[in-house]
């Protein structure tokens, strides 16, 4: 008998859920968790009904309000009518095919990519998809999670499957160990600085290395939720311990018995010492220091500390030009000092950095501090679950005490669908994934950062490290 | 989804880079619980710009849009591609497509023509100059001619979407074809793994 040929991690993940091989055509995948919200899925249901279908597999479905849902104000009906109108059509679609939803005010409500894995839902060696590009943040726990558009939503409603063509593989391994200061969404930044916004496409990518396995599971649910920032079609990392325990008694993780089966199975998820990778990426996580985007893709990133780029530090003319407009939407110079930038906004939310450990990093730089005159801040919590738990321990107390505006859980202005936006020209340091031109609001102009450097630009009232207070 | 072979026309030329599905189609457009009338958001953020190349009459009734490198990147929303076919658009030329529009076009008819970078960039500039240059995109053949400018090349596209975009074929009515592989399947599933039964 032959030697099994070596495998990456996302090879053997793939493999395990092939319903059907393609023959020439793409593979047929089973999903075993669905993920559904409001803003990509009622053309889907609508789908079905022309169709005369069902949902295949309600129970392997779970759906949330999120994007559009307000954070303030929540006892009272949604005032903007068509998201409202939105929400309502979630609800009645819910209810016509027998999904469990969490509504807007229910403590297990919450950002989509944060309920599933704080309920357990999200476990190793899954296949996991959702109508939200952000999806890849379950790859944190050794999962296979892509992000898909409308029309596949409608195909997984309806078969708990999807025909997907073959992906290379990518290995990005972060070596030695982060400095002091330093976080997951700094590892990330640097990433997408050294592979930019298309280093990734075609591939799924697995994060590894020394600092990686020291990262928390919330950590390693920032890094993995970027991997679509440049282009990858999925981010995961190998189940270890730290996936473990953090699984462990959560509402839907396995017990028993069951728990040891499951365990067993999760720790043959790693990819085998031999298996070959078709891109590979290194970088040395002890030159990541914290890191912010000066432009309009999360590619266009530098160190606090830096000066902001212009056209003439690329050769390629693409980047040239988008650097060129970048600046002039941006409203800077190049050769600024980036700390020397003021901003009027700072968002601490999103999928990206919701969790109770990013809202912890941030209360700690602001305990015993005071907001700077003039800055809006938002402290957006990713559930209902991480909220009352930041409130046991006591975070919302420093948060409002320092002047941050802490507010209901939501999406909130990492996109601004709902009423938490940016005005034209106004600057924001945002824990967020995206800085495109006017996603946090037309005009807007969007900085991301990690919670640690949100809070202490809060305070500063400039761009600043904990490490830049005095 | 309707069975598209050939895709014969001009061009709008969108020389930018890092088009993102944001300004694709900003997310106040994405509130809505329709299929059509996203035409009005495409691009929504620069329309009001007179000298953006959409209102430019020059180039009215082209049916091809052509954008710069890394074209479609960020976001799922479907609407993107919705947006573009309403508009009137029949296929996109880049030298690189964000991989969930990319995948989002091939659902519903529209043609991601992917070309190499200095192909991309010599029509941008040519069709920049002259509106007028014909363009033909034969999905079956998965070519792009220009003879004004002696282009004719070739572009990547899976087999089975070819199939699906000549035919016209609904993926669910193909995939429900494998329905005892996928029964088969099922029951083989792992006991632990999660369910949340309607409640």
């Amino acid at each position: 008998m032959g030697k099994k040929p070596s495998q990456t991690l996302s090879q053997k993940v793939w493999d395990d859920h092939v319903v059907r091989h393609g023959h020439g055509q793409p593979d047929l995948l089973y999903i075993d968790l669905h993920l559904v919200h409001e803003v990509t899925s009622p053309q889907a249901f609508d789908g079905l009904r022309l169709g005369s279908r069902r949902v295949r597999r309600p129970d392997l479905t779970i759906a949330t309000e999120d994007h559009n849902i307000p954070t303030a104000n929540i006892d009272r009906p949604i005032a903007d009518p068509v998201s409202l109108t939105q929400v309502n059509t979630l609800r009645s679609n819910c209810a016509e095919f027998g999904i469990r939803l969490f509504s807007m005010g229910q403590r297990n409500n919450g950002i989509v990519h944060v309920i599933g894995p704080e309920l357990g839902l999200t476990q190793p060696g899954m296949t996991v998809v959702c109508g939200d590009s952000h999806t890849s943040t379950h790859g944190a726990f050794g999962a296979l999670a892509f992000g898909i558009g409308t029309s596949e939503v409608e195909h997984v409603l309806a078969t708990q499957t999807l025909p997907q063509p073959p992906q290379e593989t990518m290995s990005i391994t972060i070596t030695g160990e982060l400095p002091a200061g330093s976080t997951a969404k700094d590892v990330v930044l640097a990433v997408l600085g050294e592979v930019g916004t298309g280093g990734g496409i075609g591939a799924i990518a697995e994060f590894r290395g020394p600092v990686i396995e020291a990262l928390s599971m919330e950590g390693r649910m920032t890094v993995c939720n970027m991997a679509i920032e440049f282009g990858a079609k999925a981010g995961l990392i190998a189940p270890d311990a730290t996936t473990f325990d953090y699984l462990r008694d959560r509402p839907h993780a396995p017990s028993g018995p069951e728990w040891d089966a499951a365990v067993e199975a999760w720790s043959r998820l790693r990819t085998d010492d031999d298996a070959v990778f078709d891109r590979e990426v290194v970088i040395d996580g002890s030159t990541i220091t914290p890191h912010v985007t000066w432009g309009t893709n999360p590619g266009q990133v530098i160190r606090l500390g830096d000066t902001i780029p212009g056209p003439d530090d690329f050769d390629d003319p693409a980047e040239k030009d988008a650097a060129a407009r970048a600046l002039e939407y941006m409203g800077f110079a190049a050769g600024t000092p980036i700390n020397d930038i003021a901003v009027d906004t700072v968002f601490i939310g999103s999928c990206t950095n919701s969790r109770i450990e990013d809202l912890r990093a941030a209360a700690a730089v602001a305990v015993g501090r005071r907001v700077a005159d003039g800055v809006r801040t938002l402290v957006v919590p990713g559930s209902g679950l991480v909220k009352e738990q930041a409130e046991r321990e006591g975070l919302h107390d420093v948060f409002v005490a320092a002047g941050f505006d802490w507010r209901e859980p939501g999406c909130s202005m990492c996109l601004a669908m709902n009423p938490d936006k940016l005005a034209v020209g106004e600057r924001a340091a945002s824990t967020s994934n995206r800085n495109f031109e006017g996603r946090q609001g037309r005009g807007g102009r969007t900085h991301l950062v990690s919670p640690a450097v949100a809070a202490a630009t809060a305070i500063a009232g400039h761009f600043a490290t904990p490490e830049d207070l005095a | 989804m309707r069975a598209v072979r050939i895709v014969q026309g001009t061009a709008v030329p969108l020389d930018r880079s890092d088009v993102d599905t944001d300004q694709i189609i900003p997310s106040d457009w994405l509130k809505r619980v329709e299929r059509t009338g996203f035409e009005k958001g495409l691009f929504s953020e620069w329309r009001d710009e007179p000298s953006f190349v959409l209102n430019r009459e020059e180039y009215a009734g082209a049916n091809i849009l052509l954008a710069g490198p890394n074209f479609g990147t960020g976001s799922s929303r479907e609407h993107a591609v919705w947006a573009i076919q309403q508009y009137g658009f029949e296929a996109v030329i880049s030298s690189r497509f964000g991989p969930i529009f990319k995948n989002n076009a091939t659902k519903n008819g529209l043609v991601p023509v992917e070309v190499g970078a200095d192909i991309a960039q010599r029509l941008l500039e040519a069709v920049a100059t002259d509106p007028s240059i014909e363009l033909t995109i034969d999905v079956q053949r998965r070519t792009l001619e220009v003879p004004a400018l002696g282009v004719d090349t070739t572009f990547p596209l899976d087999e089975s979407v070819v199939e699906r975009f000549l035919e016209g074929l609904d993926d669910i009515g193909i995939t429900l074809r494998s329905a005892d592989a996928i029964d088969d399947f099922e029951s083989r599933r792992p006991a632990w793994l999660p369910s949340t039964p309607a409640g």
